[in-house]
């Protein structure tokens, strides 16, 4: 069966064993990508023609910003999927994205207010696109004000997940405000239908940036929900099993 | 020298680059630093579950 | 329908409503949205003399004036149907020059010239290294130049 996957995914010792096996390889291929990506971008890569050396902020705003709206989604699509499935570990996901969003919400609008005082002569306007995004930085602070608030596990993953879910909706409004409205903030480059208005020398690095940044994410959320399964199991003998392990390894580090 | 020099100034907007990356660099390893630690205290919570129930036995 | 499928059946309503409502809510409000006016909308008379909004549009070529020893200068901003005349003094943005697109907060006054406050460039997301964008124009003035010496 080919849904077999998924319904042992829902499974929390499984997911709990996968996602160990994998952070490792998660998590150095993104160190190796981000680090290479960094020197490429800041000392590699030539300046730009009309934007000189500034241009370079693009390679951590771009890319904090795809993670900004991208853990978004994963945020509302896990959140969906523990709802409609009552699965606890599709729960746990959704909530372990909610920090990692957050923080990547606000490098994005600090990097590009950053970006905007010496280019666009503002640090901050209220136009369609850095509206939406200071929003969603709202939509995952309320997300983690609530799932702190409800003291109940059950009934905070549902409301919480209600909230991620109708939050949804600002994504597209994100991405699509560029070109729905008059904005100060520009079109796409990259991450858009056709070619990229970018010659490869300065795209490679920030392809790679882009490629460390969802590495990253992916590393931080398996590690945080891993966390969480095991605040939420109560039985088990795989339990023991992993607990003692994990004291192990932290009893060694210290 | 000169060539670090010129670099460190990133034309004139030194001050804009520099805090971007900086802030960058600080929010990544501000999230591992906390993913580590929820991982941890997560751990610690379940172990010490699992010691009072052996306790209570 | 099982209780699975009800709740499938709620989650996508939600969200099916959610997204109207905000289509609705965002095209009642398009004006407030919408960073700002073109020339064409100007020209339509939907702003009066004295009026504060943002005017937006691309910088024509060959209009750029300062006025030497201040911070005064003039330029014509367009939208390639209509063209308004602005008038503005302080430091402009880096990315403002002629050909390339800027937002400035402002006013017209009784002829019709924009009286800005704030001038903002606009970025086109075209991203390109100096000396390519160098031989770029090179290749495009020489091929001008054959094109005009061909011309008998």
């Amino acid at each position: 069966m080919t849904w077999l996957w998924f319904h042992k995914l829902a499974s929390p010792p499984h997911f709990y064993r996968i996602a160990g096996r994998w952070l490792p390889w998660l998590g150095w291929s993104a160190a190796v990508l981000g680090v290479t990506g960094l020197v490429w971008g800041l000392v590699l890569a030539p300046s730009d023609y009309q934007q000189g050396e500034g241009y370079r902020i693009l390679y951590v705003h771009a890319p904090s910003a795809w993670l900004s709206t991208f853990t978004y989604t994963t945020m509302a699509v896990s959140a969906a999927v523990g709802l409609v499935w009552r699965m606890n570990v599709a729960h746990s996901v959704s909530a372990s994205c909610a920090p990692l969003g957050a923080s990547f919400t606000f490098v994005a609008l600090a990097t590009g207010s950053l970006w905007g005082k010496p280019m666009w002569g503002t640090w901050w306007e209220w136009d369609p696109r850095l509206t939406s995004e200071l929003l969603l930085l709202f939509l995952y602070l309320g997300y983690m004000g609530l799932r702190s608030a409800i003291e109940d596990q059950t009934r905070a993953d549902r409301v919480c997940a209600l909230l991620a879910i109708v939050g949804v909706v600002n994504v597209p409004i994100i991405y699509y405000s560029v070109e729905w409205w008059n904005s100060l903030h520009q079109a796409p480059s990259v991450m858009k239908f056709g070619k990229p208005t970018m010659p490869a020398s300065m795209l490679v690095p920030l392809l790679m940036m882009f490629a460390a940044g969802t590495l990253f994410a992916a590393t931080m959320v398996l590690m945080r929900a891993r966390g969480e399964i095991l605040r939420r199991e109560r039985v088990g003998t795989w339990l023991e099993a992993a607990v003692g392990e994990s004291v192990a390894l932290t009893g060694e580090k210290r | 020298m000169e060539a670090f020099l010129t670099w460190l100034a990133m034309g004139k907007y030194a001050l804009y680059v520099w805090s971007s990356f900086g802030l960058t660099v600080a929010v990544v390893l501000l999230n591992i630093h906390w993913a580590r630690r929820s991982f941890r205290d997560a751990s610690e919570v379940a172990r010490r579950r699992l010691a009072m129930r052996r306790s209570d036995q | 329908m099982t209780p699975r499928q009800q709740r499938m059946t709620l989650v996508l309503g939600v969200v099916a409503a959610v997204a109207l409502a905000g289509f609705l809510a965002l095209r009642a409000f398009q004006n407030n949205v919408m960073f700002y006016f073109d020339p064409t909308r100007v020209a339509a008379g939907e702003v009066k003399p004295g009026q504060r909004f943002r005017l937006g549009g691309m910088v024509v070529k060959g209009t750029l004036v300062r006025t030497p020893g201040t911070m005064d200068v003039r330029f014509a901003v367009t939208d390639y149907r209509h063209e308004v005349a602005v008038s503005y003094t302080g430091v402009l943005p880096d990315l403002f020059k002629e050909g390339t697109g800027m937002v400035a907060d402002g006013q017209l006054d009784a002829s019709g010239r924009f009286i800005a406050t704030q001038v903002l460039a606009k970025h086109d997301e075209k991203y390109m290294p100096p000396a390519l964008s160098k031989s770029l124009e090179a290749g495009k003035a020489a091929a001008a130049e054959a094109a005009a010496g061909s011309q008998p």
